[in-house]
């Protein structure tokens, strides 16, 4: 390891442009004869729309132009889609209503979109929004998923009979039930996933500019995935060829998943540029952000796990009902399905499993993608069911997780997962030693004498990152390959400018890229530059989730960089007049292998360019292009320890300490994992402890509609986090890469909530456990 | 926010008039409750009349045990204050967690309590302390100032001045703050004077704040923690939302009232 090279403990090249508010975000663009949008939003949950009238608002002062869905569908512009088809169990495809970028006969949640006003300033458009006069027939609402499938629930789209999106399921059925009719013991429970807000510091935007005299079109937009957009708008919402769109996503300040999606936002301000003919920026204000950005989990699930007498796990059977909200989001239908029920057998053997997954329409903002992605929702399920299999089997969580460890690799699950490789044993050690687990009964006594209620609580994860093989997605269902491109330009003095697909929206690629590419050549990470998030500048990518750019992104890069280094072996060997073989790069210079013979790598770039004396017949120049596609998914996991004090008074949890021990594979900046794996906590520990999206199920508003009301994690709620890692490397990408984005928010919430239970002794207690919650449970149990 | 025009008043006098000249004028100190509603465009007043310019609502006496706060006084310059910190440190207590460090430089003693917002700290501090509401009219006993979620008997054209009050042989302050807004979802202010102690509730009453009339007599018997210990505090007047129920709310009052109790005895 060079001091910049992999391994290096380096503080972000791109941190200094943050933190000094220099960062480019698109609300910060500008250009010319630029106005702004505001969009008309539903006040109800669920409405017909009989008639918008639109004259008093564009008689307003700057008001350039309204514009309703009416006219967005004369011009030809699609409908939105989930890219991922499901089937359900008795072979039919999904049932997707239409939705329409501007709703334009129904509305239904609360924020949905059925006009926009393009004027002068943000507070013209503003003011003429609410002149625009929309006729609402109310319809009654429902905003939970289990009652949106109950008989003479409010019907939300035709398509879909009894609000079912689909019915799907993965194992099988007929042997789970044996199994677990067979079971000695029988661990049950019903349990909920609440649903989350993302908030993204930064709220979504998008200006979209149409240019008449090249008939082309530019969005900057806050993107996750800007190829992906650019793909979806061309191939399926008639806005451009792909070739008379480009999309920008520059400096983005946080996603979590939320901007994976192409929002009616984005796709009606290149529509509206068109239509009224002037660059068209809208941005969300906090307000718009909670009301319309893609919401997560909210899943209800009932849970059997069956053990034999001598405690090994016989069978697992899940029933989960998903809520969906008023329309399908890009890839929606994935989420409660391959990215959840596949990793449902956790770190254990679990000979049966069978998973039933109903997805279902309610009148609440669309639920996607968030931090984790299904595999939250699946570590939740199964390790708040172990922890209380072991207090129902009077062993320790710690044993019972042990004796069912799966130990040989490769591991092939009953719900399509391979692992690869893993030592859960190792990781649970690592974070039962940190924790001085074997101290806790004498803490819990000391906590005793203060009046405080402490409990323990553990959870082992497992994850799937780097999606991801694209034949294997394809087949099972998925709407495009999960491959990442990277390119490598040597510049003709020997700086370097990587381009990848992948896309850094707090991630820190600028940095743990470049560090691969310092580690490869020997020269320093400033001489080398990452350029992303513009489809004019890279070819085509898939973006940033899923914990995929190191395990994906970097290994397209590393392909690109072995050819790179192929050929510049070649230039250096014909320098020197050596052997190709003999060559090595490093330190910044090729070297003759046994020799002193070096050329520093500013001069091999340089012959490359000048081209005066380069071995025969070979091209000038120094760049190559490469795409990779994975093999299989990587599996992150580790054990996660918490150990919380209620006071009994108030029901206030004070999270004492927290233990996370992850195997990640191999490590190319430790103080970027760690940054990740803090954030992965500070949000598993608001959805155990604080945030819960709420809306009021008669009439549909969202009560938690800001921060008053919804609670953010801040620093003071949370503990000094004791992180640490274990480490076997990833055997199917070349850098022996897992990926580390998500697992902290997968892996913590039922740590968090195992050790409340523990402490207050009552296993009665959903998320978010507010001290009003925790208090609550408490009273019962008295 | 919609358009509105901005006045900067130099004295209350000036800033009486313009109240009366404008069409639908209202007052602005901190800006800490009221600009946020207009950003949300919840508000919409022709006019906007700033009071930060006025010297004689500002600053902080203390003459002896005798106290008086102008009602522009921030809530840092009341945390930090250290002649009221000698006397009845259990108001710069409540005052130092008020919000943020950003809302307690700009947000106001006067605007708090002419905006009675119900889960608010000062009303519960001034309540306790029987103090007194100065205004441009009148001088307007606690008991009598605040009227319900909101709203306070201030006229239209009236302006808090200032707040005064003597301090008691001991004070306490002790919040439950709300998880997401972090006002109090539950505070209880007490004060110990010779002649009995009162405990003011703020965050939980249904009408806003409120005098703890059960919790004063036990407290009145013996100014101790333990004297709390067993009163129930019934839950139907006080609110339920979907941060806390009446219950859980009823539980907090007893238990804030009793560490309010135990900082004061500190
Ligand atoms: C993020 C945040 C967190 C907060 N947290 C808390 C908290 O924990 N606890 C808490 O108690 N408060 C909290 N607040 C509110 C804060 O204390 C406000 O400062 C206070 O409620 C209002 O004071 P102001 O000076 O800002 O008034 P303004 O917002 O300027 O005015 C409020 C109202 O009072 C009127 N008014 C102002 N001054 C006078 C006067 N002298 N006479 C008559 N009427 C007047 C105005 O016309 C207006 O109607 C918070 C606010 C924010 C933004």
């Amino acid at each position: 390891m060079g001091v910049e090279g992999i391994g290096a403990r380096l503080a972000r090249k791109e941190d200094k442009r943050f933190i000094t508010g220099a960062g480019r975000y698109v609300d910060d663009m500008v250009v010319p004869g630029m106005k702004h949008a505001a969009f008309v939003r539903s006040p109800h949950a669920h409405a017909a729309v009989n008639g918008i009238k639109i004259d008093a608002a564009k008689a307003m002062p700057g008001v350039i132009d309204v514009l309703t869905g009416k006219q967005l569908k004369d011009d030809g512009i699609g409908n939105l889609i989930c890219g991922w088809m499901i089937h359900s169990k008795d072979g039919s495809p999904m049932n997707m209503g239409a939705w329409s970028p501007l709703a334009v006969d129904r509305v239904r949640y609360v924020g949905d979109a059925v006009a926009i006003v393009v004027a002068e300033t943000r507070a013209q458009a503003r003011d003429a929004a609410e002149a625009v006069e929309v006729d609402y027939e109310e319809m009654p609402a429902v905003t939970d998923a289990v009652k949106a499938l109950e008989p003479g629930a409010p019907q939300l789209h035709p398509e879909a009979a009894n609000n079912l999106i689909y019915d799907w399921e993965i194992g099988e059925a007929d042997a789970t039930d044996k199994a677990l009719d067979g079971a000695a013991h029988v661990t049950r429970m019903r349990i909920v996933n609440n649903r989350l807000i993302p908030n993204a510091i930064e709220p979504r935007a998008a200006l979209g500019h149409y240019d008449r005299a090249e008939d082309h079109f530019t969005l900057w937009t806050t993107s996750q995935n800007p190829h992906v957009a650019r793909l979806v708008m061309s191939a399926f919402y008639n806005v451009a060829p792909e070739n008379k769109l480009r999309v920008i996503a520059p400096d983005v300040g946080g996603g979590f998943g939320s901007k994976i999606f192409i929002y009616p936002e984005e796709v009606v301000c290149l529509w509206a540029s068109k239509r009224t003919n002037v660059p068209v920026k809208w941005a969300a204000d906090r307000t718009e952000s909670f009301l319309c950005d893609a919401h997560g989990r909210d899943h209800v699930s009932e849970v059997s796990l069956g053990f034999d007498a001598d405690n090994r796990i016989v069978g697992l059977k899940v029933d989960t009902i998903a809520n969906f909200g008023g329309y399908m989001s890009l890839f929606s239908s994935s989420v409660p399905t391959y990215l959840y029920a596949t990793l449902l057998s956790g770190q254990y053997v679990i000979p049966q499993i069978h998973c039933n997954v109903r997805a279902v329409y309610t009148n609440t903002a669309p639920v996607d993608a968030y931090r984790g992605a299904g595999r939250p929702e699946a570590t939740y399920v199964l390790e708040r069911t172990m922890e209380t299999a072991a207090r129902e089997l009077g062993v320790s969580p710690a044993e019972l997780r042990r004796k069912n460890f799966i130990r040989e690799f490769p591991y092939q699950t009953p719900v399509i997962m391979n692992y690869d490789t893993g030592d859960y044993e190792a990781s649970l050690e690592a974070a039962m030693r940190e924790a001085d687990y074997a101290g806790f009964p004498a803490r819990r006594e000391e906590a005793k004498k203060r009046g405080k209620l402490r409990g323990t609580g553990m959870s082992c994860y497992i994850e799937a990152c780097g999606i991801a093989p694209s034949q294997a997605v394809g087949s099972l269902g998925a709407g495009v390959g999960l491959w990442e491109s990277g390119e490598v330009r040597v510049n003709a003095a020997g700086t370097i400018e990587v381009l990848t697909g992948s896309h850094s929206h707090g991630q820190g690629h600028e940095t743990t890229f470049a560090q691969v590419v310092a580690e490869r050549f020997g020269v320093p990470i400033d001489s080398v530059s990452i350029v992303h998030g513009d489809t004019d500048k890279v070819q085509m990518g898939m973006g940033t989730y899923g914990s995929r750019s190191g395990a994906v992104g970097m290994s397209a890069m590393v392909k690109a960089l072995d050819k790179v280094e192929a050929k510049a072996k070649k230039i250096a060997a014909h320098l020197m007049e050596a052997d190709e073989g003999d060559i090595v790069i490093e330190n910044g210079e090729a070297k003759v292998a046994g020799t002193d013979k070096t050329v520093p790598w500013f001069q091999v770039a340089l012959a490359a360019y000048t081209a005066h004396n380069l071995p025969e017949g070979m091209e000038p120049g120094l760049k190559e292009t490469s795409f990779y596609d994975p093999t299989n998914f990587t599996f992150p996991a580790g054990c996660y320890i918490c150990e919380v004090e209620v006071d009994p008074e108030t029901g206030v949890t004070d999270i004492v300490q927290f233990v996370a021990a992850d195997d990640f594979g191999n490590i190319i900046n430790p103080l970027i994992v760690e940054g990740q794996v803090h954030g992965g906590l500070a949000q598993g520990i608001g959805q155990a402890l604080m945030e819960g999206c709420r809306y009021d199920p008669t009439s549909g508003q969202l009560v938690t509609a800001s921060y008053m009301d919804y609670t953010m994690p801040r620093a003071e709620d949370l503990p000094s986090f004791q992180v640490s890692t274990t480490n076997t490397p990833c055997p199917s990408n070349p850098l022996g890469l897992k990926g580390c984005g998500e697992a902290g928010a997968i892996g913590s919430p039922p740590a968090v909530i195992n050790a409340i239970t523990d402490a207050i002794g009552n296993n009665n207690l959903n998320m978010p456990a507010t001290p009003q919650a925790v208090w609550s449970a408490m009273q019962k149990s008295e | 926010m919609y358009q509105t025009t901005y006045h900067r008043a130099s004295s209350v006098s000036d800033a009486v008039k313009v109240l009366g000249e404008a069409e639908d004028a209202k007052l602005v100190a901190g800006g800490q409750t009221l600009i946020p509603t207009m950003k949300q465009r919840l508000a919409a007043p022709s006019d906007l009349i700033d009071l930060r310019h006025i010297d004689e609502i500002k600053g902080i006496e203390v003459n002896g045990k005798d106290v008086r706060i102008g009602a522009g006084a921030t809530h840092a310059e009341v945390a930090e204050n250290q002649a009221l910190a000698a006397v009845c440190p259990a108001l710069c207590h409540l005052a130092a967690h008020i919000g943020d460090p950003h809302v307690r430089h700009m947000g106001t003693l006067g605007g708090s309590i002419a905006n009675n917002d119900p889960a608010a700290d000062y009303p519960a501090g001034i309540l306790a302390l029987g103090a007194t509401v100065h205004t441009n009219k009148r001088e307007i006993p606690a008991d009598d100032f605040f009227a319900g979620l909101f709203e306070t008997v201030l006229d239209e054209d009236e302006i808090v001045t200032a707040v005064s009050f003597t301090a008691p042989e001991k004070a306490g302050y002790a919040k439950f703050p709300n998880p997401a807004s972090r006002y109090a979802l539950t505070g209880v202010f007490v004060a110990k004077r010779a002649d009995g102690v009162r405990v003011a509730v703020t965050g939980a009453g249904e009408d806003g704040v409120f005098r703890a009339g059960e919790i004063e007599d036990a407290l009145a018997k013996s100014f101790e923690p333990s004297a709390v210990e067993g009163i129930t505090v019934a839950a139907d007047t006080l609110m339920s939302d979907i941060h806390a129920s009446a219950e859980y709310r009823a539980n907090l009052v007893a238990v804030m009232a009793k560490r309010a109790v135990q900082a004061a005895n500190e």
